[in-house]
């Protein structure tokens, strides 16, 4: 491990000013996520810039009837906000099926947007590991690939998955981040603020070096939005990330789907908005073939990878079992 | 011939360390930090095989605060204990990734660490073998861990098979596992004046210092107070030799060596993969025929060591043709150990599940089965039994588990959404009891102090031990203060093989019994005496092991496939039960490690890198809390007076053994999808075709 300098500052532009300065700084939020590969040796930043006096810990109401989460509120007083359990259920329950209860009061909102991926070469700096460094190849090609992307990777490319739970809940929500760059402050659709890994797999958001992510904001809640929730599936009943999981809303009158957002984890470099499988269903029967029909659609695209050591052409059912039952779950029949 | 009268054994005194454990004042090796201790960094070959042609320490030498780097340029030449995995720093040869080829000691862990990490070996690298390919090149071994012969049979099981009306053929793979114990391994090593005083993480204090003392012949001292778990791994490893190596090179001061979560999938062993071959024949009545388990296992290269998994197949089921065989496929990694169950654990999986395999073929109930091909005697080498409580644990355990209000036709509940069976698993373990410890009995202020170098490693033996010598004296357990956990006290046998309890407990009750002896019913004040172990004489009269079955009710979602065990039941026939919780949580906590192994535990080997690919807690997963739901253990009373004074099997790891079946078995019963590879996860069921209803 490096030496590095620390920095608190007190207003949100000089940790701006500070990070921007200086490539080797990072943002210190939590922790949780940071710290451990520093002591991995995953980054040795030359100085950790703590965001915890300069992004704010509020959820607020905002003039549209959606509400502001700041970049500081711990994941679990977003859990457990009653307007936010009552309004977006699949935001409460996507943080809950994520992390443990200690982790989740220290880590942030904006810590967890900006977690890095939990692929096993990654975390070990003695394997190969393109995320890491672009002069290198992908050790999870040929390798353990269990819990590997299945859509949106390019040949040879990262096939890492993004590991938030929360992330996949707000790309369903069609939530907005709000961000203090050097040159002022913007606001990011949550459906483009992960990227593809493209030619470029070090980055996993459009965020440049030193920007700072603000707050979150919930667009004001719909009937299928308030009939949300979060499923996600791994190997044992808790404290493990996603195999695959989904957040889906879902609004049917009689017996036709009017309005569904289906959101897809674990299976992607981003959160994966399933917008084929949502065109599909639009105006069509609430029944279990035409939910599957719909993701199967969705999955046309998707190339999962074989490995000696573990492939993931499991996720494609598995995809569709988690999705089906979710949706049926949510028309009102068992899960 | 009777086992002792029982007052305080059987009930359930309160674990003695329980509050200090609870209040965090229990001292722990890595407790033990003296002033001036200096920390220890290992550096290791990041290569399976090779060898090293240079090391360059100048950076890392000249960083502030580095006190010492060694390597093998420096280190003295040890003394031979036979087991290479001791030869550290002592060439320039590369076993296995992960190996300590150096070591930085410095007054800081972040500085030590860092150093460590400019520490520059080059090393000449040779081809390896990490992964394990059951059809790669095997050998046959001259013996298994545990030193029973690698090969067994009787009759013409070839033929056998090919004349039984009914054969199941079915291959069963368990993969390599860690033991992770909560504590990792650590060492603090302080050398003083040609003395070495030890700390350690032990499940044996005078194994340790036998070891130590063979390496590096001196006076040696160990203590292990408390142990935070060991399941076979806490044995003498690299790391011990590499801290003592270390602190020899600074008198004086105390060198701690605490190893990290990723270091304990490189350096203090694991359970090795193995693939079973299992061939069943039997009668249409379901007597079988032929038992045969071919087994096909890993070894270290450099360090042979192999799981003993057909070894309980020579004792479970009564055939007249039967066959058991063990070929060991080298690999460059470290060496396996011991873990919980070693052979039963894995070896459990393949015969049970084949029994229930074979229930199916021959329409017949799996415990009637089991029932039907109960030995009379042991079927390999024709000894009664001491006790034998397989066939009252299947029956009573059926009938708490609800056994015969299932259905036994598999696929036929569905609630909610997922499927739902049941199963049962069997399996045994053997009584043992070591020789060589010693007990010491002193009378003082009106206490009985009661000395022997045992471990506590979390099982309890020092609240197990009090009751069993105030039982021995016929006194109260206030009476009695045991001292254990050092070398400063008698000798005691190793934490291991299920024989702790046994093997101390027969030596402090033959203690007693001279104790009284001597001084009858009022001694006086600092009136001792001291006894050995003694021998069982039934030892070779009769077969001793310990029995279960085990209940696992299963569910499997039926659109994700995610599996998951509401329910699991083992019913135990394990003499008697010394004190009822701690030996239920001893159980239970075996039952859990089943669950965990038949649902997720797996070290996968990336052999292009020679290592454990995911080693840490967030790759290799262990039961959570959520996984764990009912889990009841229960025993028969079953009074065997042949095991020892106590009438006590062992139960530090009957617990683990039959529970992956017995989850597979129910895995089946619950979809009709048989899974013979463990860990059992949801692919299984999602490739399986037969998971929508
Ligand atoms: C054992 C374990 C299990 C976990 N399980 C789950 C799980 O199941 N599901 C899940 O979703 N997550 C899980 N997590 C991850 C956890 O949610 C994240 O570590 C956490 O959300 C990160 O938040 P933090 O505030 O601690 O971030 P930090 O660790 O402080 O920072 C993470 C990254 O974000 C950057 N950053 C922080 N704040 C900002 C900001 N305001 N603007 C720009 N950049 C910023 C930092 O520079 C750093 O790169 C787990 C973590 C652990 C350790
Ligand atoms: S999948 Fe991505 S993160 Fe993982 S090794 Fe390959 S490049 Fe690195």
């Amino acid at each position: 491990m490096k030496p590095f300098t620390y920095a608190r500052p007190a207003v949100a532009s000089e940790a701006v000013t500070t990070l921007a300065a200086d490539p080797d700084a990072r943002f210190l939020a939590g922790g949780t996520n940071l710290l451990d590969h520093l002591k991995l040796g995953v980054v040795e930043p030359s100085q950790l810039v703590d965001v915890s006096r300069v992004t704010g810990t509020a959820i607020e109401e905002l003039a549209d009837g959606g509400l502001r989460i700041d970049a500081g509120v711990p994941n679990s007083d977003l859990a457990a906000d009653a307007r936010v359990r009552e309004r977006y259920p699949a935001v409460a329950a996507a943080i809950l099926a994520g992390a443990s209860g200690q982790l989740r009061n220290m880590a942030s909102t904006g810590g967890n947007l900006l977690q890095r991926t939990r692929c096993a070469y990654f975390a070990d700096p003695t394997t190969p590991c393109t995320k890491r460094d672009l002069s290198q190849g992908c050790s999870a090609r040929g390798g353990w690939a269990r819990y590997h992307a299945v859509l949106g990777t390019a040949a040879d490319g990262c096939i890492a998955t993004h590991p938030s739970d929360l992330a996949v809940a707000l790309v369903a929500l069609d939530a907005q981040v709000q961000v203090l760059g050097p040159d002022g402050a913007r606001t990011i659709p949550i459906g483009e603020f992960h990227r593809l890994p493209g030619d470029d797999p070090t980055r996993d958001t459009v965020l440049a070096h030193g920007d700072l992510v603000t707050a979150v904001d919930l667009p004001a809640t719909t009937p299928a939005v308030r009939n949300s929730t979060y499923r996600k599936v791994r190997d044992r009943a808790s404290y493990a990330f996603a195999l695959v999981s989904a957040a889906v809303a879902l609004e049917v009158a009689d017996g036709t789907v009017v309005d569904v957002r289906i959101a897809l984890g674990g299976v992607a470099h981003k959160p994966w908005r399933a917008t084929t499988a949502e065109a599909t269903l639009r105006g069509r029967p609430a029944t279990d073939d035409e939910f599957r029909a719909a993701i199967a659609a969705e999955l046309d695209a998707a190339a999962p990878v074989d490995s000696p050591l573990g492939g993931n052409a499991f996720k494609i059912p598995l995809v569709t079992g988690t999705v089906v039952s979710t949706l049926r779950a949510l028309a009102g029949g068992a899960a | 011939m009777t086992t002792m009268d029982a007052r305080s054994m059987g009930a359930s005194v309160r674990r003695i360390e329980g509050p200090d454990k609870v209040t965090g004042t229990a001292t722990y090796a890595g407790d033990t930090v003296a002033d001036g201790t200096l920390v220890l960094h290992p550096v290791q070959a990041t290569v399976a095989r090779g060898e090293i042609t240079a090391i360059d320490t100048a950076v890392a030498e000249a960083l502030p605060g580095v006190v010492a780097v060694l390597t093998h340029r420096d280190a003295p030449t040890l003394g031979d204990t036979g087991d290479p995995e001791h030869r550290v720093l002592q060439g320039t040869t590369i076993h296995h990734r992960g190996q300590f080829v150096a070591a930085v000691l410095a007054e800081h862990a972040e500085v030590a660490a860092e150093a460590a990490g400019l520490v520059v070996v080059t090393v000449d690298e040779a081809p390896s073998t990490t992964g394990f390919d059951p059809d790669g090149e095997a050998y046959a071994p001259s013996a298994l861990a545990n030193g029973q012969p690698a090969d067994s049979g009787a009759g013409d099981p070839d033929a056998a098979l090919a004349a039984a009306p009914v054969v199941v053929r079915a291959s069963y793979a368990t993969p390599m596992e860690h033991h992770n114990p909560m504590e990792p391994h650590t060492t603090t090593a302080t050398w003083v004046d040609g003395r070495l005083e030890v700390f350690e993480a032990t499940q044996g204090v005078e194994s340790s210092r036998q070891t130590l003392a063979t390496l590096f012949d001196v006076e040696v001292v160990v203590h292990a107070s408390h142990v935070g778990g060991g399941f076979g791994s806490k044995g003498l490893h690299a790391g011990t030799v590499l801290a003592v190596l270390a602190a020899r090179t600074v008198p004086g001061r105390p060198v701690r060596f605490a190893l990290g979560r990723r270091q304990m999938f490189e350096a203090v062993g694991y359970r090795p993969a193995t693939l079973q071959h299992l061939s069943l024949g039997a009668s249409h009545d379901g007597r079988l025929e032929v038992v045969a388990h071919d087994v096909v296992g890993a070894t270290a290269r450099y360090k042979e060591f192999v799981e003993p998994a057909g070894g309980s197949t020579r004792s479970m089921y009564a055939a007249p043709h039967r066959r058991t065989s063990h070929r060991a496929v080298p690999l460059d990694l470290d060496g396996p150990t011991y873990m919980r169950g070693p052979g039963e654990a894995p070896g459990s999986f393949g015969l049970e599940c084949a029994m229930d395999e074979l229930a199916v073929a021959l329409d017949l109930d799996p415990i009637e089965l089991r029932v039907r091909n109960e030995p009379e005697v042991h079927p390999e080498n024709g000894l009664p039994f001491s006790s034998r409580g397989l066939v009252e644990c299947l029956r009573t355990g059926a009938e708490r588990f609800g056994w015969s209000s299932w259905d036994r036709a598999p696929r036929r509940r569905l609630v909610d959404g997922w499927w739902h069976g049941v199963g049962v698993g069997c399996g045994t373990f053997p009584t043992l009891r070591f020789p060589g410890s010693t007990a010491e009995i002193t009378f003082t202020g009106g206490r009985y102090v009661v000395a022997i170098g045992a471990a506590d490693i979390g099982q309890g033996a020092r609240t197990v031990l009090t009751q069993i010598a105030a039982d021995a004296l016929g006194v109260d357990v206030t009476a009695i203060a045991v001292e254990i956990g050092s070398t400063q006290v008698p000798v005691g046998s190793i934490a291991g093989g299920s024989a702790g309890t046994a093997s101390w407990g027969s030596t402090v009750v033959e203690a007693a019994d001279r104790f009284r002896d001597k001084y009858g019913e009022n001694p006086d004040d600092g009136d001792h005496a001291d006894a050995a172990t003694p021998d069982n004489p039934w030892a070779g009269e009769y077969a001793m092991a310990a029995y279960v079955a085990q209940f696992a009710e299963v569910a499997v979602h039926a659109d994700t496939g995610e599996i998951r065990v509401p329910r699991l039941l083992g019913m135990f026939g394990v003499g008697r039960i010394l004190n009822p919780t701690l030996g239920r949580s001893q159980l239970q906590g075996g039952m859990v490690w089943g669950l965990s192994m038949a649902l997720h535990e797996e070290s996968v080997v990336d052999p292009r890198f020679g290592e454990v690919i995911n080693h840490d807690f967030a790759g290799y997963h262990v039961a959570s809390n959520a996984d764990v739901r009912r889990v009841e253990a229960e025993w028969i009373d079953e009074d065997d007076p042949y095991v020892n004074p106590m009438g006590a099997k062992g139960i530090g790891e009957i617990g683990i053994v039959g529970v992956a079946a017995a989850i597979a078995n129910a895995a089946y019963h619950a979809t009709g999808v048989r899974v013979r590879s463990l860990p059992i996860t949801c692919d299984d069921f999602l490739t399986s075709g037969l998971l929508s209803p």
